[in-house]
């Protein structure tokens, strides 16, 4: 220690909060932080802003002259006389086809209140904190949304219901016995009231309580509402059917996992358009002559089993992410097979498929519009049939916004979902 | 048992008494991963109350032989008896055993998704059918035990190791088990942590559990062992009370390992 540098000090006075000198606090922060923090960064966000210039003064116009009340393309064009504008007249126009095709008008209240229905029954699987006694809604909305939808006999689908009821006796029956055998009398009760009672039972009933909505063909399906129902059906069979071939294929008995291989190996191997292709063409070869087997349902199908074989290997690779000693954990407590998926295993994998999973939800979405192909009147294939008409030949742009932006809707919400369950779901806080 | 280790480290060894109930035996019982024989007719008995440290080098087999004790691995050979009930392809008989054994892994092997009173309520809840509320005062009950019930409602990746250890310890008492297999518990832990979870294990021990623990804890084999087991290659090499264990090894095997780990 030297004797001229004396180490000892003692402070008199605290200091006190001072502000970060002016250019590295607010607005000026983060400007400098997120636009300028280098040259190469400012030449970059000067470029950025011509080119939203460009894009605005070029695309604003044409937004801000839109004609939303005319008869048809040829009107539009001379209200605007010349100055560009977007023709958004034809929506006006021809909104209810997009959106419900042929449905006949007076019963568009029928799929909207599906819709809400289908809103409420979705509430608590989305969300946890809904009371749990909601998801009896859920369970026979289908049933609801069907009748609604297409209407007939009410008791058709409450017989098909009921199929439903007998297995559920049937499994409580048996479980005592046990779980396999309780499954197959379940299974076996099911179909055996589904194709040997549901038949007579819904004509005996509608002989003597003729109640129900009127018909609606299939054929008159259109628009929004054919991707909603092959969406929505698509979604809600896909996630546990994927689930099924995941663990079949992850399966030590060889029948099970040979089909489920060979299943999805199949269904991963060939375009969806040409799965469409057989169920509206080839499937009638097959089928008994005769047989009136809905298109709507065969579409259904074919994009359920489309989804649930990518959506199986979506989830076999969560399985796959699950260390090994959860699985051990779970055998060491004494749980068996399905007890360990669904309380360890599952929760666990579906948490880290989450991604992958919304992801083929979306894209099983927008796969809908490629019924187009096989006749379906999709949104898409109703823009062809608005343009066919002469009042709108022409017309893309428009119509094309239209529908991009409702599936954007659909897709973006599914997205912020699937996001918002992440974070709620993330317990390893790191 | 070794008196002056536990006295050492006061030990209350009132109850840890062996009874001449056989809790687990195993007669003749070979296990092969593939071609490779890794567990080479072994043969033993474990009394009600015993506790057994298993040590060795790594790859020994002896992690693989308290696995096999529950059939987390299979054996091809020989026969396992647990508590009067035979280790064979039999699902129930299987999980009979499981609920009866507890184990304890090297690596916790919490359930993440869980919190911490779930973790240590759902077996009992699910395979015990026992209800909700009566498991989770079971549930607190183990957790005092282990010293961690400030915890029950934290996630198992908010804890530090050796509580994530007690909890699984916890985990594993509320299915009431008769035996208990620990699986190297303390050789993922920082040295800190290493004594709270013994201090756990030496509780158990006081109340009479029957515990067989793989473990390199030479200290915890001392004080709390009625009996050491040495393998090596899949056999067993050796086995004695501890003192005799430590202090004169009769195997040149025994003696090597033993120079090697308590040489430093």
């Amino acid at each position: 220690m030297s004797d001229t540098q004396p180490i000892s000090y003692v402070r008199d006075t605290m200091l006190g909060q001072q502000e970060p000198p002016a250019t590295q606090r607010g607005v000026v922060k983060w400007l400098r932080e997120n636009l300028f923090s280098n040259w190469l960064n400012s030449i970059l966000t000067l470029a950025a802003l011509v080119a939203i210039y460009l894009i605005l003064t070029s695309v604003g116009p044409w937004l801000l002259n839109s004609i939303w009340d005319a008869e048809s393309l040829r009107e539009c064009r001379d209200i605007l006389d010349g100055t560009p504008g977007a023709c958004f007249a034809v929506i006006t126009d021809r909104w209810h086809q997009l959106l419900f095709g042929f449905y006949p008008p007076e019963h568009y209240w029928r799929p909207v209140l599906a819709l809400v229905l289908l809103l409420i029954a979705l509430a608590p699987i989305l969300f946890a904190e809904l009371p749990r006694k909601m998801l009896y809604f859920s369970a026979v909305f289908p049933f609801i949304g069907y009748h609604l939808l297409w209407g007939g006999s009410v008791w058709f689908p409450i017989s098909v219901f009921l199929g439903f009821v007998a297995g559920y006796i049937a499994f409580r029956a048996l479980a005592k016995v046990s779980a396999l055998v309780s499954v197959i009398g379940a299974v076996a009760a099911t179909l055996v009231w589904w194709f040997f009672i549901a038949g007579p039972f819904d004509a005996a009933m509608y002989s003597v309580a003729p109640i129900g909505l009127e018909f609606v063909r299939s054929e008159s399906f259109g628009g929004f509402l054919i991707s909603l129902v092959i969406g929505v059906t698509g979604i809600s069979l896909s996630l546990p059917l994927g689930i099924l071939l995941a663990l079949g294929r992850q399966s030590d008995m060889l029948f099970v996992k040979t089909v489920c291989v060979v299943f999805i190996e199949f269904i991963r191997g060939v375009p969806l358009i040409t799965l469409l292709f057989t169920a509206s063409l080839l499937l009638n070869y097959f089928l008994p002559p005769g047989t009136n087997f809905d298109l709507i349902l065969r579409v259904i199908i074919m994009v359920t089993l489309f989804a649930a074989a990518y959506m199986a290997e979506v989830i076999r690779g969560g399985l796959a992410a699950l260390p090994k000693g959860q699985y051990e954990a779970a055998d060491a407590l004494g749980l068996d097979y399905w007890k360990a998926q669904r309380l360890i295993i599952m929760p666990q994998a579906l948490k880290i498929s989450i991604p992958g999973i919304v992801n083929t939800f979306i894209s099983l979405f927008k796969d809908t519009t490629l019924v187009v192909f096989i006749g379906l009147l999709d949104p898409l294939g109703l823009s062809n049939a608005i343009r066919a008409d002469t009042a709108w030949t022409g017309i893309y742009w428009e119509l094309f916004i239209f529908i991009g932006a409702l599936f954007f809707i659909f897709c973006f919400s599914m997205s912020r979902y699937s996001m918002y369950l992440e974070r709620k779901l993330k317990t390893d806080h790191r | 048992m070794s008196e002056n280790a536990a006295a050492e480290r006061n030990i209350d060894t009132s109850k840890m008494q062996v009874s001449d109930e056989l809790a687990i035996q195993i007669n003749g019982m070979n296990k092969w991963y593939g071609s490779f024989h890794v567990l080479r007719d072994i043969n033993m008995s474990v009394y009600a109350g015993e506790r057994i440290v298993i040590c060795g080098p790594s790859g020994s087999g002896k992690s693989t032989l308290i696995r096999c004790i529950n059939r987390l691995e299979e054996h091809q050979a020989g026969q396992i008896i647990v508590d009067g009930t035979e280790l064979t392809g039999d699902l129930k008989n299987i999980d009979k055993v499981r609920s009866e054994v507890g184990m304890v892994f090297q690596h916790f092997n919490l359930f993440p998704h869980l919190t911490i009173l779930e973790n240590c309520t759902l077996a009992p809840i699910w395979v015990r059918k026992i209800p909700k509320r009566e498991a989770e005062e079971t549930a607190m009950h183990f957790l005092e035990k282990v010293k961690i019930p400030e915890q029950a409602n934290k996630y198992p990746g908010q804890l530090s190791g050796g509580q994530q250890q007690r909890v699984a310890i916890a985990r594993s008492l509320c299915m009431k088990p008769r035996i208990m297999l620990f699986d190297e518990p303390t050789s993922a832990l920082d040295p800190e942590m290493i004594k709270e979870v013994l201090d756990t294990m030496i509780s158990l021990a006081e109340e009479g559990m029957t515990m067989l623990c793989v473990t390199h804890e030479m200290g915890f084999a001392q004080a709390v062992a009625n009996r050491v087991i040495f393998m090596d290659q899949g056999q067993i090499v050796e086995q004695n009370e501890p003192k005799e264990f430590f202090n004169n090894p009769q195997s040149d095997r025994t003696k090597l390992f033993l120079s090697q780990i308590l040489g430093h």
